[in-house]
Parts: C-alpha cells; structure tokens; sequence
C-alpha cells in the first residue's frame, strides 16, 4: 500500500482501507528501508491514524502520513537537526506548520534525516550517517533536506517538508526526482524552525507531484504573529494549478550555464525550455551579472548568522552535555564534542567574518551583495514572468566524493543561493534523466509570486512523464 | 553666584540599566513579569529560555515606555527601531546572545537638570537603548560554598532601558542626585516600580584629574554608586600621587567592603560582534512622536515650579514635595481637603521624616487621616506635639485619628484649666518666679514644666509659657 503515491491517491486507500492501514504500512516500509533517511520514526503515528478512523476528521490531510525535518520542533518528538550536541532533546513545543499540518489532519511518521543543523549539500555531515540516493545507493541524496527528499523518492512517505537555506529543498528535489518548493521568504512562519541562517531561510514541501505542493502551501503557509518576518498573504495555492503556459515571458539567465556543468543537465533544461515554448511561452536569455558573488556574499552571510545562532547550545539547558569543573569548560568540551567538523567550520568562519576589524571586509560587504543580487532579479522580472535554470549543476555525486572538500561542495549550490539571498521563490521538478539519475528544472518567480511558478510547473508536468518514473527497486 | 571648581577634577558617567517592570510581558515573548513571588523557572516559555526555533515578537508596549522615557530625558528619538545581537557566552544568557540596540537607539542626546554642586547642573544623556535581561544565577550559600549554580530564566527576556549619561557629574553627590532625579522621573512615568529587586542597577565611569576612566560595574543601590564613586576617587588619586597612570579598566564594587576590586583590564574585553537581529523586522515610531508626547504626565521640574505658584509653598518644600510622584500626589489630595500650606509642612517635613526613618512608601498612610490631623492641630484641638504621635501611632500600630485621639487623651485642655495651673504655679512657686524676674531666664523653663505638670502634659509648652509671661507680666508691670 505504501509507496510513490499522491495525496490524492492515498486518500483513496484510506476510503477504501483506513488510515490506520496505511500508516502501517509506511511505518512497515520505513521498518525495511536501506537509505537512512529518518532520525526518528514515531510509532505512535498508528495511534493517531487509529484516532482519526474512529473520530473521522475533515481536515485537508485527514489520516496523510508525512515526514519532518528533523529542524522542525516537534512537540514530544525528538528534534536534533541530526547533530550529536541535540541528543535526546524533545521540544515542548510544536513549530507553527506542525499545528497546522496536525489540525489538517496529518499524520506524522517520523523525523528526516539533514545535513547537521542543515549546512551541507548531501546529507553527509549527518550525525547518524549519509542517507543514500534511492536511485543509487553510492549517491548522495543532496541535501540539507536529503531525508526528506528520499523518503518521498522511495515511497517512504507521500509527501514531507524540508527547510531551504541556500538550495536544502531544492537540491534534494533535483538530486532525488521529485518537486520542491522554497517559497518567497515571509510566506511560511519560521516558528519552530531551528534556525541555520535566519534571513535566508524558508521551510518548504516537497512531494510527488506539483498538485501535492500546492496543497501543502495552502495548509502551512499564512501570516503567523509568532514570527515577525511572516507575511500577510491571500493567496490560494490551489488555483495555480492551471495547464496554460501560453503568453508566459521566460527569461534564461546564462551565468546559471557556467562553468562545471554537466552537459546531460544543460541539454535536459534547455530540452525543458523549448517545450515550455512548445506550449505557448516564449523565452529569451537574459543576465543576472552579480550572480558570480552571490555564492560567496551567501556563505558569508549564513554562516555569520549561523556562528551566532548556535550559540545557545551550550549544554546548560537540553541535549548533549559534557563534564567539567565549571560552566566554561563544561560548555567549551560540550561544543567541541557535540558539533560535527563542518558546524565547526561554519561557526568558527561566521566569528571571524563578524569580529571587529573584518566586519566591514566581509559581513557588510556581502550584504551590499546581496542588495546588488536582489537588483538583478528585479530588473529581470521587470521583463520576465519567471526564470529558468538547472537546479544543480550536476546530478547527485558520489558519497564521499566531496567530503574532503568544502569548497568543491559549497560551489555545487551556485545555481540555489542567489534565490535565497533574494527572497524570491524557487521550485525544483524532475526534467529529465542522466545515467538513470534525475535532472531538476529551477523555476524561479517573482516575490510572492509562487502562482506562475506553479503553474508552469504543473504544465510542464501535466504534458511530460519524468516525474511519473521512480527509483528501481522502489517501484 | 557659587561656583563647584571641582577641584580634583572628577568626571563621572553613568550607565543605568531600568527594568520597565510595569509592562505586563517581557520584551520578546508573552509571559507575564510578575515573578517576583514566584518559584523559579515558572515565568518562562520557549522564547525566552531560548528553545532552538522559538523566535522574539518585539511588545509594542515595550517601545512605547521607552519612547516616553526618552522623552522624559528631553531625548531625540529614532526613526524606526532597529535590534542587535551581542553575542556573548554568559550560563544566564539563554540565546548566547543579547537581543540589544546598537547604532540606532530609541532615544539619544537628551538632558536632566539636578540641583548640582553649585546650583542647577545639567547632565547630558548621550542615548537609551532597549535590550533584554538576562536570567539570574544564584546559589546556594556563598559562591565559594555552593555546590553548583541555579538559573533562574523568571527575569530573563524583561525589557531594559539602558540609559548612558555624558561624564557630566563631578562629584559622587551629584552622582547620587541625578540617580534620585532619574528613579523619580521614571516612576512619574509610570513604567518602572524601583521598590522591586533588581530594578535599577548602574554602572560607572569614573576618572581623575584627566586621566583614564575606570569603569565599576553592577553596582544596585544610588548609596553604593556614591560610596563606589568616593572609594574610586580617593584610590586614583592616591594611586596617581604616588606616581601610578590610571589605566582603562573594568572593577567590581564590594558594597560589604565598601571597596572596588579589579575584574579585567581592557585588553580582555570582549568582541560582541554585533550585527542586526534578523529575527526583527524594523517598527516606524517616528510618527507616534507627537502621540506619546500627548501621553506625558507633568514632570517633577515643571510639578515642582507648579507646586511653588499654585500652593505659594517654599522651594525646599516644593522639591521634598515632588521628588517621588506618590508624596506629590498624596500632598495635592490633602491640599484638597486642608490649608494647603500647612499641609505642605505636614507632608513634607514631617510625615515624609517618618516614613523614611521606617523606610516604607507613603502609601502606607491615608489622605483623610493626614488632613485629619492638621485639622486637629489648626482648629487648637491637638498640639502639633500630639500631631506628630498619632502620625508615629498609625504608621506602627495602626488605627485612626479620632480614636487614637480618644485612647491617648490627646484633646487640649480648656484654656482655663490652663490659666488654673498658672495661678496655682506662680503661687507654689515664689522663689522661682523671683528668680526669673531678676534675669534668671531658666526659671521660667522650670516654670512652664510646673504648669505642664498639673495639666498632665496636655497643653503644650508653647501655650503654657506664653500664659505664664502674659501673667508674670500682669503681676509686675515695668
Ligand atoms: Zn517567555
């Protein structure tokens, strides 16, 4: 019963069966799973599923199963962000999108697997191990969100949500075969979200099909007054779901071509570019020139941010602890054995970008970049309804291929930081296949225009079938 | 006019730190500021402990307070709010991190007058910034002796005014002063309670004679800033006497001791590594300006100008009048009910003795039985004498004038019974009043302690001396 399904499709089952069966048989799967992709599984998601037979719920996600990041705070449920240093830590609290997902009905199977406090590309720097590619176990799934892009991919859930700092539900998306969206920043309440890189940040869903996203959008999306960069909108997500591209201005920005790409990835894209005007829209090249600084301005930044969020923990109040005869040196041994080497990195560049005599020379000049990067996507949407692009350059790497080599891995994110540095939304969706891996399609929109990308998105996918193949042995 | 050469040429700064406690919440979350009865870790949720993923919402109401102290202290005030993070590693920061402001404070370049050395001096205010408490530590017996340290996260996230004075006081007097104006300024406002623990704690800058500031920190009393500033002067001059160069550095004051002890010398200091809180979105308030200023009671200068035209009172009185808004506003509800200059005297030289000797607010005390009293003492029922001990009776025992009155036997006795005990005096007592009419003046006091005597101390010694000589005079006239 469980596997690769719709929410629609299971929907059906739970008609025909009950919720209870098919919360089972996810938990039954997920029991048999060969790519490490959930921290947590909750077993207690049958009792809930049982609860929502007896009581009947007419919430949207009645009796849906769904997988969590494990970044999200989960009320009674073990939130690490995969890091040694929130081991055994349950949340009091539930993230503002777990209420609504839980009033809607969803069931919650377990916690995905991420990149540790979600800064990676791969799922490598996990505490509890990479999670593998369904489509190839000597793969990476991408990441930070490789977890739940997997579980979706291999049918261990139908449809989950992620978080997207500078690509993490974009990445995992195109690496994985199935569609991820990072909204507009402001449109999801960051409330519960463990915070990585506060101002970049946006949590996302990723699913089957682009029908699934926008039902998803409409449940947790919405201003929420615990967050203050949360935004009033009106939007219904649902009605994007048009099949008509036509008149739809494309613009193709050449510096997301650069250097490094893969060409089976530029041909898929390009591939997908003239079927969009083969259904109606019309595209150009255009140019983004600041995007060759964004990738650093954009690690500069997040990892400024990130040396100050991660401060908290200290070990004085939840998770790991270490010993020592006083606070200090309890607190120092706590950090240097509960953050893994790439948090370490990050931290320690983040201090170093923020302290007197850099600051000027660093944190403020990539802020300045980042008001340049923004400029070029308001001067380009001036023309352009949306914009395309490979979302990675490459199809997903090896594990271990790049784990010696930060730099090689932080430069796989060129095409998914300037998006986040802007603040405008990006879907991911499955446009093609290199070597039996998935290519991903970037949609990129206007702020607070996840309308037109929807709808091109789902065009795309109502007149193609890439994102109907799956995994092999996960069929 | 005097003129405070401020001979050893001390500079003082102060940075006072005023927990707005009587917002209902704290700065960034929901929970309610009233802890100070409370367990432990009871006024807390995820915001404020610091929970990973918890973020702040900035209380509105919170900014208002602070907009109206800086407008109190004659401040210019910020476009639109702006927050930092000071990013330090503290067991009582729960965020290892202070959400603060940095280069846009609310307020900046104001001024207080206080009653200097020399007459009226002003102390510049350089700016008030809003930031966050941090929790408290505590332990269990001495610090030495404690087994471990316990946090409370109660006080943490309360919202702070951090005011920053110019080195304008030069002279730990005049340090203690602008305290004492500030602390009355703030309560006028009505946002902050200074009776509460930890309401109110300062920082100083002191230097000498041109020479490097030394900072003394945390210092929670306006006695201890003044006992800390004295105790810092003498011990830079001593040191500069005998040939030492001030260097800038941070000390503690041990208000046991009396003394300052050094913490760390700048060298150590830490980088805050301040960058702007992306957790917060910036508030406009530069149009709320003219609203909150509609919203600014009468402040102690212009109370006290009023109370001199108003109730034609002296300026002393008019000052120990106005100096805490509940003294002025008791004083007015009694004026309402009494001559208001005799209840000037009353309140101010009197009944605020009083209730300082006790250390207890002038709530304590009721405004009909203040004009009770001198209702009794004007219309010559009571002494000003017996005043004075129904006062002390009420404020340690309890009760009411009238019965107090009553208990005591306190009612003057009939002027007759008065000129009775005259009579009879000056008859008993030949040799004394002989004595007296050759220039002995202290037989009259031995007179008038006769007349006392019979009348059982209910007259008082004014009435009886001035009958004594009004009789005296009669007997033998020059
Ligand atoms: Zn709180």
């Amino acid at each position: 019963m469980a596997g690769w399904a719709s929410i629609s499709q299971i929907k059906e089952k739970i008609a025909e069966k009950s919720a209870e069966e098919v919360t089972a048989s996810y938990l039954e799967r997920i029991k048999k799973s060969k790519i490490n992709a959930y921290t947590t599984v909750c077993e207690g998601a049958i009792e809930k599923a049982q609860e929502i037979d007896d009581k009947g719920h007419n919430g949207p996600l009645a009796g849906i199963p769904i997988a969590i990041k494990d970044n999200i705070s989960t009320k009674g449920i073990y939130t690490t962000c995969s890091s040694k240093i929130l081991q055994g830590y349950v949340p009091p609290y539930d993230a503002h999108i777990v209420e609504r997902l839980k009033d809607a009905g969803a069931i919650i199977l377990g916690k995905t697997n991420m990149d540790e406090f979600a800064m990676g590309t791969s799922t490598e720097s996990s505490f509890y191990g990479p999670t593998l590619n369904p489509w190839d176990k000597e793969r990476v799934p991408g990441g930070s969100s490789g977890g739940s892009a997997a579980v979706v991919a291999a049918g261990e859930a139908p449809v989950s949500i992620g978080s997207d700092t500078g690509g993490s539900v974009r990445c995992p998306a195109a690496f994985c075969g199935v569609v991820g969206l990072k909204p507009t920043y402001g449109t999801i309440s960051r409330y519960g979200l463990i915070s990585y890189a506060n101002s970049l940040e946006q949590i996302g869903p990723l699913a089957t099909c682009v029908s699934d996203i926008a039902t998803l959008m409409d449940i947790i999306a919405g201003y929420d007054s615990r967050d203050s960069t949360s935004v009033k909108t009106e939007m219904v997500y649902k009605d994007a779901l048009v099949d008509d591209v036509s008149g739809m201005k494309i613009g193709v920005p050449e510096e997301y071509f650069g250097e490094g790409i893969d060409p089976a990835v530029e041909n898929a894209v390009w591939d997908a570019i003239q079927f969009f005007e083969e259904l109606g829209a019309s595209w150009e090249q255009t140019s983004l020139p600041h995007t060759s600084y964004a990738l650093a301005a954009y690690y500069i930044i997040a990892m400024s941010e990130a040396s100050s969020n991660l401060a908290r923990f200290d070990g004085t109040r939840y998770g790991y602890r270490s010993e020592g005869d006083n606070w200090h040196v309890m607190a120092s041994r706590t950090r240097a054995e509960g953050f893994g080497p790439e948090v370490k990195r990050r931290i320690l560049l983040g201090t170093y970008a923020l302290s007197a005599g850099y600051h000027d020379k660093y944190y403020l000049k990539a802020l300045k970049v980042r008001t340049l990067v923004k400029k070029d996507f308001d001067i380009a949407f001036k023309k352009f309804d949306c914009l395309m692009t490979p979302t990675m350059p490459t199809p997903a790497f090896r594990i271990g291929e790049k784990v010696e080599d930060p730099l090689a891995l932080y430069l796989a994110d060129v095409n998914t930081v300037p998006i986040n540095l802007a603040g405008v939304p990006s879907i991911s969706l499955p446009c093609g296949f290199t070597d039996g891996l998935p290519i991903g399609l970037q949609i990129i929109g206007k702020h607070f225009d996840e309308t037109t990308i929807l709808k091109a998105a789902y065009s795309f996918e109502q007149n193609t079938d890439h994102h109907t193949r799956r995994p092999q042995e996960m069929a | 006019m005097m003129v405070y050469d401020n001979p050893d040429g001390v500079k003082i700064g102060l940075e006072i730190h005023v927990q707005l406690n009587k917002l209902n919440t704290k700065l960034f979350c929901a929970c309610s500021t009233d802890y100070h009865n409370s367990e432990p870790n009871t006024h807390v949720c995820p915001v404020c402990l610091g929970l990973p993923g918890s973020l702040p919402v900035l209380n509105r109401r919170a900014v208002e307070f602070a907009m109206k102290v800086g407008l109190a202290l004659n401040c210019e005030i910020v476009e639109q709010t702006q927050f930092h993070r000071k990013n330090y590693y503290y067991p009582d920061l729960p965020k290892g991190f202070q959400i603060t402001q940095y280069d846009f404070p609310i307020a900046s370049n104001g001024k207080v007058v206080i009653d200097g050395e020399d007459g009226e001096h002003i102390i510049r205010i350089k700016r008030a910034h809003m930031e966050e408490d941090p929790g408290k530590l505590m332990h269990i017996g001495s610090i030495e002796k404690s087994k471990g340290t316990l946090i409370n996260y109660n006080r943490s996230g309360m919202a702070l005014i951090e005011i920053v004075t110019e080195p304008d006081m030069r002279s730990p007097k005049e340090a203690r002063r602008f305290l004492d104006k500030l602390r009355s300024i703030m309560e006028y406002l009505d946002v902050f309670d200074g009776d509460l623990e930890g309401a109110m704690r300062v920082d100083a800058n002191i230097s000498v004679m041109g020479g490097e500031r030394v900072e003394v920190k945390n210092i929670s009393s306006h006695k201890g800033v003044e006992k800390a500033a004295l105790y810092e002067i003498m011990r830079q001059k001593n040191f500069v006497r005998r040939g030492g160069k001030v260097v800038l550095e941070t000390r503690h004051f041990d208000e046991l001791r009396g003394v300052t002890l050094s913490m760390r010398s700048k060298e150590e200091e830490h980088d805050y590594r301040y960058f702007p809180e992306p957790d917060l979105v910036p508030l406009r308030v530069a149009d709320k300006v003219p609203e909150i200023i509609k919203t600014l009671p009468e402040l102690p200068d212009a109370k006290r100008k009023r109370f001199k035209t108003q109730y034609g009172m002296a300026d002393m009185h008019a000052k120990a009048l106005t100096s805490d808004i509940k003294v002025a506003n008791f004083y007015e509800e009694v004026a309402q009910l009494v001559d208001p200059k005799a209840a000037a005297v009353w309140v101010a030289d009197i009944l605020k003795g009083e209730l300082n000797y006790r250390d207890i607010s002038v709530d304590a005390f009721k405004v009909e039985d203040m004009a009770e009293i001198i209702r009794f003492v004007s219309s010559g029922n009571i002494t000003e004498r017996s005043g004075v001990e129904i006062i002390r009776t009420i404020l340690d025992k309890g009760g009411d004038p009238a019965s107090i009155v009553k208990e005591k036997g306190l009612v003057k006795v009939e002027e007759n019974i008065v000129t009775k005990a005259v009579d009879e005096t000056l008859e008993e007592n030949p040799e004394a009043l002989q004595d007296y009419l050759r220039g002995k003046e202290k037989s009259l006091n031995f007179l008038v302690g006769q007349v006392m005597k019979k009348t059982a101390g209910r007259s008082d010694a004014k009435t009886a001396r001035e009958m004594l000589l009004d009789k005296i005079k009669k007997l033998s006239p020059k």
